[in-house]
């Protein structure tokens, strides 16, 4: 690990409009070069039209053990979807 | 495969987590670098993923070896940019592995001084242009027909890198193809190179898969942990039923005087390659093992002081702008 070049996450905007996506991560000295090797790694048959690196040890990420807590509560609250809703046919679309 | 002879962990754990484990696995539930998973599973997967991407950058060489001897520009564009792909396979998987808690430079590390291996099919040379035909088509062929199902395997990033991998693939095994066919329909003489790289390459392709593994515990727990999605055989049997019609279509003679379509069991009858060469290749006794290693090992030795050079450039930069704020 003595002076192996930091990991960075890669992100991706395919076509303009979209948003970014991660597509994978890859080691360099820098952003700048960072860059550079997404150009190459991520982008060689027109993935792309823009480029983000992040440092990947600047990345916080939720637990895999709070998915009950983080998640659990929306599964419950079906009304905030549109079907819940019955509009009656009269009234057209909606 | 680009993987041959993966040898699976055991796992020493709790077996409630582990049951629960396989629950997961067995609803195709993706594992994610932070979830839990057996150690078994984890160090398999490592050695695994590992010898894959070391397939793919040592892979480079053989092809390498022609760049500069394309016979015209046109292949040349193709043949560098079918071998900048490996290298970017090689970096998916490297990258793939790494979130497994190895890091990049043990990975290598263990490449160089032989402690990892990669695929026996490398150890072989590219002695003509015909060669570059018949290794897009045969070797390619092969690694799709497991990279293929791969891409459903349990492991999310793994899973990820081979969809990334699939796509780029095809290609490489059609140039193969389209180079070959082009001899095989050129002057007598170019269609003699192309049958004598198919006589070369064919029973090393084979070796690819691995000897059979029906009976191996290894393969058994692997493909429980779905990070093995077919047995050696099968993908082996897949791979003959698809590429002798292609040889056939070319006008030329696979090298196997017992080949022959099976009408009862639909697939192609066909003669194991030589298994003590496969072993032997293994072992380091490939027509290019020693070249192979040397040349990865130069290339690092080599690159050592741009690596250095770079990073502490990268270091000067952020100090100079921590200094400025």
């Amino acid at each position: 690990m003595k002076n192996e070049w930091p990991l960075w996450e890669i992100f991706i905007r395919g076509q303009h409009g979209m948003s970014h996506r991660h597509v994978g991560s890859l080691h360099a000295p820098d952003a700048e070069m960072a860059i550079k090797n997404a150009r190459d790694v991520y982008t060689r048959r027109n993935e792309g039209v823009s480029i983000w690196v992040v440092e990947a040890n600047n990345i916080s990420a939720s637990s895999p053990s709070d998915k009950g807590p983080l998640y659990e509560p929306s599964e419950s609250k079906v009304y905030r979807h549109p079907t819940f809703f019955d509009i009656p046919e009269e009234v057209g679309a909606m | 495969m680009y993987a041959q002879m993966v040898k699976s962990e055991a796992t020493n754990d709790d077996p409630e987590k582990l049951a629960e484990f396989q629950a997961k696995i067995d609803a195709d539930i993706k594992i994610e670098p932070k979830d839990w998973m057996p150690q078994g599973y984890r160090k398999t997967l490592i050695r695994q993923i590992g010898q894959h991407a070391h397939s793919e950058i040592v892979g480079q060489l053989p092809e390498g070896n022609w760049i500069t001897r394309a016979p015209t520009l046109e292949r040349k564009a193709i043949l560098l940019a079918k071998v900048q792909d490996e290298a970017g396979h090689g970096l998916y998987l490297y990258c793939a592995a790494e979130t497994l808690g190895v890091s990049r430079d043990e990975l290598t590390e263990m490449l160089l001084d032989g402690r990892m291996k990669y695929s026996s099919i490398f150890n072989y040379p590219t002695l003509n242009w015909a060669d570059i035909g018949a290794v897009g088509w045969l070797v390619d062929g092969a690694a799709i027909m497991n990279q293929v199902p791969l891409q459903r395997t349990s492991y999310g990033p793994y899973s990820r890198a081979m969809i990334r991998i699939c796509k780029e693939e095809s290609f490489h095994q059609r140039q193969g193809y389209d180079a070959i066919r082009k001899m095989a329909e050129g002057k007598p003489q170019q269609k003699k190179m192309a049958q004598d790289a198919l006589n070369r390459f064919w029973y090393p392709s084979l070796m690819m898969f691995g000897p059979s593994d029906k009976d191996s515990v290894h393969s058994t727990q692997s493909m429980a942990w779905k990070i093995k999605m077919n047995t050696n055989d099968e993908l082996r049997q897949k791979f003959v039923d698809q590429t002798v019609p292609q040889a056939e279509f070319l006008g030329l003679t696979v090298p196997d005087p017992d080949l022959k379509w099976n009408e009862e069991r639909g697939h192609y009858d066909f003669s194991e390659p030589d298994w003590s060469e496969f072993f032997d290749v293994i072992k380091g006794n490939g027509p290019c093992n020693t070249d192979r290693l040397a040349v990865r090992n130069k290339a690092w030795d080599d690159g050592q002081w741009v690596r250095d050079g770079l990073l502490a450039h990268a270091k000067k930069k952020r100090a100079g702008q921590v200094a400025a704020e």
